[in-house]
């Protein structure tokens, strides 16, 4: 069924979709100076679905903002599509949200005036480009929502409203995407579609996904799962079983907490 | 409860911030035009009371008591000897009694040789005695230099000085009524009525000799006599040993009965300017109303969830309604505090504007008074609970499991009964405006109540009923515009202007009633936009059909010239007829002594024999020419009087002369001429001075218009009080009178479209704040800062454009109607389309305007914000 080969390839012919160059993000000053990156460096490579992963404050939401041009480190470098973010101004950066990166957030996905259709096309629209309609007829068949295209948000499922969010994300081709805790607000079994999906338009369409995620079991649907704490990165997975997650997670906890690790040391 | 309400009011400063701004301008308003009338009130008071004596002498049959008084002197001709004041200063009663010599028709020339300008109040010319007012003190004060003491002496008040240039020791010119029109004296001083200021009016204050040179032909007699009362006599005492002595065709009368009749004439004056004014500031508090219903709407919507957790900690209904209302009342404490306290300042600016017009209000008479603050603490109090009530009751029923569910959003309310309620009124209004079409029913009401019968009163109630409830259901009767104006902005500025459009229909009865503030400003200035246009276009119709002199020549300020003017114009090559016109006011039938204000003063306009030559005068009964001891009257006033052609009406003239003319015609209703027309022979002959109000001129037959107009002009060209016109400066001159009428109550509902915008700014500010969210999401999938500017831009205009498609729709409606009901007098209904276009063209600035706050504010919101989750 796959369009392309699933297997992990040799890192260094990987095309690298976007990438961390030890990044570095503070908050506040002096005493209440808090580190959310603490010295970042990544790779994410293109047509592959990676999960970040950590406890809550390991900085993973941080790393996605400025990953996707929505914040700014303190300092280091960050490459979208070959292009340093660090000098770009605020209309370029836009375009570039627009053009080269989607969007799925945990809640709040859609604009509540519009239909589930003029929400996918949205990012088109603003940009005054036209939908290429083979590529748009697949993203909706992939989500499974024809028969809902017309309808306003508040008459939408939630799993629903996040299959509409995920193919807005993908209406633009964009190099990458990025999710937000996207099954965070659903039911397991709208999470289980909603992932589904993903995945399919990662193998099927070719997309380049990046999910931000606690879930063991979101992550499990990964080709490659990085775990983040304390704002910096300690560890990865490839292809992880949502055994091998859990326990990972827990040693990370433990390890937090000053106890012995539990599980096998990577 | 307290410390949580105050807690809230700490929190949303800036958003109670700009409802407050509504409550405080239309209480500062409200509290400057209380203020300010206050002020008008005793500054003409100050001057009555400082300027009148114990006692007065003055001719027993005075057309009307108080219009003598009013004008003192204006062509009181019988006149007091010397002598007679002689014997009043023998009478032991009598501390001092000064002959006074009194005049009109002079004017100071500045010192550009211009009419130093009046706004209309009374030039005041008379003789400087020293005499006492009713508290003892002098009448006049010095302000500066010395008294007149010979003829060519003169004291001017200082406001005139200043306008006119004048120093003291310089030489004054001035235009005489009669005699040497032009003279020259010297300025030794300026003066001021003992009690405040002058209210505009220009005193000219001279030696006895002198006035009586200018105004008796030198002859050493009085127009009245001023009494100062012994040490106990009272003002009664003191008529009464007066009237012992008093010649015949005088009396004396007190003091207190002259303060009455002066504060009677000139209430009036007063409480039109007042009402004019309070009419304005209840509009502005109707406005303000408006936006606080809806700020505290929003407020309360976004704050259900913090409510309902309230509710769900064991807080009673009642606790919650009696929370937002505390609040609301705290709010309006302070908006009224700083309203009053700008009001003053309104008052003082109101002040400075009329003194620029020429009527001087001292500042130190404008005082908030205890009433004003009260009244206006009470309005911007209650207006304030009362536009929060509704929304506190609503904040009530927010249930406390809101409290736990994610979306807080209140649940839609049905507007079915209210949108029917609402057309069941504008049907209402709409009828009760259309009455003067339909026929208004003759039915008397029980308690002897009749209905008005007046069209105009119907019209303004219906308007006024129906702009109120267009107000009321603007949610329902938007929508259409609303749906219009989205696919509008989407076609031009594609998905940034459907956003914008669905935006600004989200909540309708919050656009609605944000677009009603604006609504009811832009109907009340496009309905006076198109009586105004329609008035302008009736003086050309009546200009063209009855202005038929070649030219015609009259003072701009109405007042009467000498008729030497009118002798020296018929001399003028080109000129072949000069037609006089004179008015004169005597009383209809037997004067009644006794009962002076029993006494019906008429206006009456003296013409000569050329004027039925000039004008076609239409005569439904008898001729249209009027003879020496006849008189035309117009057909409504010889309905009024039941007079029949052939009648003969008695009219008393302040002389005490008596005239009897019979009718020789009745007349239709003609801007020519006035209600009762006689020739001005018999005016002559009943001792009204002569004197022109206006002339008509015939050109000879082949005089060049140009040419003779330039003659006439020279003529005139020391003369300022008079103006040579054609068709189209008359024409014109009207309508700029009209026009700055117009200028005025545009400038005043100004104000409330000021308060309209404060209620856009505030409506587009609360939602963007309540779709921080939202925009964030936007921005994060790729709408530029430029594009959300431009959406909140678009949406505030959607509003303001909503508010001006109902205003005007409704403005121009009531136009036509109230033009139709008084079509006596707008003859042509015109509405204006090009002011019409700059209105919506003045919306959509207001629009962006709006915007521009709320839009910036929006653009530096953090992108982040769009996923931080609460």
């Amino acid at each position: 069924m796959s369009l392309t080969d699933p297997a992990p390839q040799d890192p260094a012919q990987r095309e690298i979709a976007a990438q961390a160059i030890d990044v570095h993000k503070t908050y506040g000053k002096d005493a209440a100076e808090v580190r959310a990156l603490d010295g970042v460096s990544l790779d994410l490579y293109a047509g592959e679905f990676t999960a970040i992963m950590g406890p809550s404050g390991s900085g993973k939401s941080t790393l996605m903002h400025c990953l996707a041009a929505l914040d700014k480190p303190t300092t280091g470098e960050v490459v979208v599509g070959g292009r340093k973010l660090g000098r770009l101004r605020d209309r370029r950066l836009t375009e570039l949200r627009r053009d080269k990166i989607g969007f799925v957030f945990q809640a709040f996905n859609l604009v509540p005036t519009l239909t589930a259709q003029e929400n996918i096309l949205l990012p088109l629209s603003l940009a005054r480009k036209k939908p290429d309609p083979g590529w748009f007829d697949q993203v909706i068949d992939t989500v499974g929502l024809r028969p809902r295209l017309d309808h306003k948000p508040s008459e939408l499922s939630g799993g629903q409203q996040q299959r509409v969010a995920c193919a807005r994300a993908l209406a633009s081709k964009p190099d990458i995407v990025f999710a937000d805790e996207p099954t965070g607000n659903l039911d397991s079994t709208s999470a289980a579609q909603v992932l589904g999906f993903l995945r399919h338009s990662v193998d099927d369409l070719g997309q380049t996904i990046v999910m931000v995620s606690h879930d063991p079991v979101a992550a499990s649907y990964c080709d490659r799962v990085i775990f983040l704490a304390d704002g910096r990165v300690v560890d990865e997975l490839a292809k992880p079983s949502r055994e091998q997650i859990l326990a990972h997670m827990a040693d990370l906890q433990s390890r937090a907490m000053g106890l012995a690790p539990i599980g096998e040391d990577a | 409860m307290l410390r949580l309400t105050l807690r809230n009011l700490a929190a949303h400063k800036v958003r109670l911030l700009m409802s407050t701004l509504a409550i405080v301008l239309g209480v500062a308003f409200l509290a400057g035009v209380l203020t300010f009338s206050h002020g008008l009130d005793r500054t003409f008071s100050g001057i009555i009371s400082g300027s009148t004596p114990d006692a007065q002498v003055r001719p027993a049959n005075s057309a009307s008591a108080a219009e003598a008084a009013a004008r003192p002197g204006a062509g009181s001709e019988a006149m007091l000897e010397p002598e007679a004041i002689e014997r009043l200063r023998t009478l032991p009663e009598i501390a001092r009694a000064d002959g006074v010599v009194q005049g009109t028709g002079l004017y100071v020339l500045d010192t550009e040789d211009k009419l130093v300008s009046s706004s209309g109040a009374p030039t005041l010319a008379f003789n400087h005695t020293g005499s006492r007012n009713l508290l003892g003190e002098p009448m006049l004060e010095l302000e500066e230099g010395s008294w007149p003491k010979t003829e060519k002496e003169l004291v001017l008040d200082g406001a005139t000085a200043e306008r006119a240039g004048y120093r003291v020791g310089d030489s004054v010119t001035l235009i005489a009524p009669q005699g040497e029109t032009r003279r020259k004296v010297t300025l030794t001083g300026t003066a001021a009525f003992n009690g405040g200021g002058t209210a505009g009016a220009q005193l000219l204050v001279f030696s006895t000799a002198g006035a009586q040179n200018l105004f008796t032909e030198g002859k050493d007699v009085y127009a009245a006599v001023s009494l100062t009362a012994a040490p106990g006599v009272s003002q009664k005492e003191l008529v009464e040993a007066a009237n012992t002595v008093v010649p015949d065709g005088f009396e004396a009368v007190t003091g207190d009965k002259v303060v009455a009749e002066s504060e009677d004439a000139i209430g009036d004056f007063l409480d039109v300017i007042s009402v004019f004014l309070i009419v304005f500031a209840v509009i502005a508090v109707i406005v303000g109303a408006f936006i606080i219903v809806n700020t505290f709407s929003i407020l309360i919507a976004q704050r259900s969830r913090q409510l309902a957790l309230l509710r769900a900690l064991g807080a009673s209904r009642r606790q919650v309604t009696a929370s937002v209302l505390f609040e609301a009342l705290v709010m309006s404490l302070i908006a009224a505090t700083i309203g009053v306290l700008a009001g003053w300042g309104l008052a003082h600016g109101l002040a400075a504007a009329f003194r620029q017009a020429g009527l001087e209000i001292a500042s130190d008479v404008l005082v908030l008074t205890p009433r004003t603050i009260w009244i206006s603490y009470a309005v911007g109090v209650l207006v304030t609970l009362a536009a929060a009530l509704l929304p506190s009751r609503r904040a009530a029923k927010v249930p406390p499991v809101a409290a736990m569910r994610e979306d807080t959003q209140p649940p839609a309310r049905s507007t079915a009964l209210r949108t029917s309620a609402g057309l069941v009124l504008l049907a209402a209004g709409l009828g009760l405006a259309a009455m003067p079409r339909i026929g208004i029913p003759e039915i008397s009401l029980p308690g002897g109540f009749e209905v008005p019968t007046s069209p105009a009163l119907w019209v303004g109630v219906g308007a006024g009923v129906s702009i109120l409830s267009v107000a009321w259901i603007s949610a329902f009767l938007g929508r259409p515009v609303l749906a219009a104006l989205r696919t509008l902005s989407e076609l031009a500025f594609g998905m940034t202007g459907k956003l914008a459009g669905q935006n600004a229909m989200r909540d309708p009865r919050r656009t609605g009633a944000t677009a009603s503030a604006l609504m009811i400003g832009l109907a009340l200035v496009s309905l006076i936009g198109v009586l105004a246009a329609s008035m302008n276009a009736s003086v050309s119709d009546v200009v063209e059909e009855e202005f038929k002199p070649d030219l015609i020549v009259q003072s701009p300020t109405y007042t009467p010239f000498p008729a030497s003017i009118g002798d020296e114009m018929e001399k003028v090559e080109g000129v072949a007829t000069v037609s006089r016109a004179q008015v004169a006011q005597a009383v209809l039938g037997k004067v009644d002594l006794q009962n002076p204000k029993k006494n019906e003063p008429a206006f009456l306009f003296g013409v000569d024999e050329h004027m039925s030559r000039i004008y076609d005068l239409d005569a439904l009964e008898g001729s249209d020419d009027v003879k020496p001891g006849q008189v035309l009257v117009t057909e409504e006033t010889a309905k009024e009087h039941k007079w029949q052609l052939g009648d003969r009406i008695d009219l008393t003239f302040r002389s005490g002369r008596q005239l009897q003319p019979q009718i020789s015609g009745i007349i239709a209703e003609t801007q020519v001429t006035g209600d009762i027309t006689v020739r001005i022979e018999d005016l002559v002959e009943a001792k009204v001075p002569r004197e022109d109000a206006s002339l008509s001129i015939l050109l000879a037959r082949g005089a060049d218009p140009a040419v003779v107009h330039e003659r006439l002009d020279k003529l005139v060209a020391d003369r300022p009080v008079v103006a040579v016109q054609d068709k189209e400066e008359f024409a014109e001159s009207i309508k700029g009178q009209v026009n700055q009428l117009l200028y005025m109550i545009y400038g005043l509902l100004a104000l409330a479209i000021v308060i309209a915008v404060i209620g856009i700014v505030n409506t587009l500010g609360l939602s963007v704040i309540e779709r921080t969210r939202e925009i964030g999401l936007l921005r994060a999938i790729g709408l530029s800062r430029g594009q959300l500017r431009r959406m909140i831009t678009l949406e505030s205009v959607t509003i303001a454009v909503l508010g001006a498609v109902l205003g005007l729709a409704l403005g121009v409606l009531f136009g036509v109607l109230l033009r139709d009901a008084l079509r006596d007098d707008l003859t042509s209904l015109w509405v204006p389309l090009d002011q019409l276009a700059a209105f919506l063209a003045v919306a959509v600035a207001v629009g962006v305007l709006a915007a521009l706050v709320p839009a910036i504010r929006a653009g530096r919101q953090d992108v982040l914000k769009a996923i931080a989750t609460e």
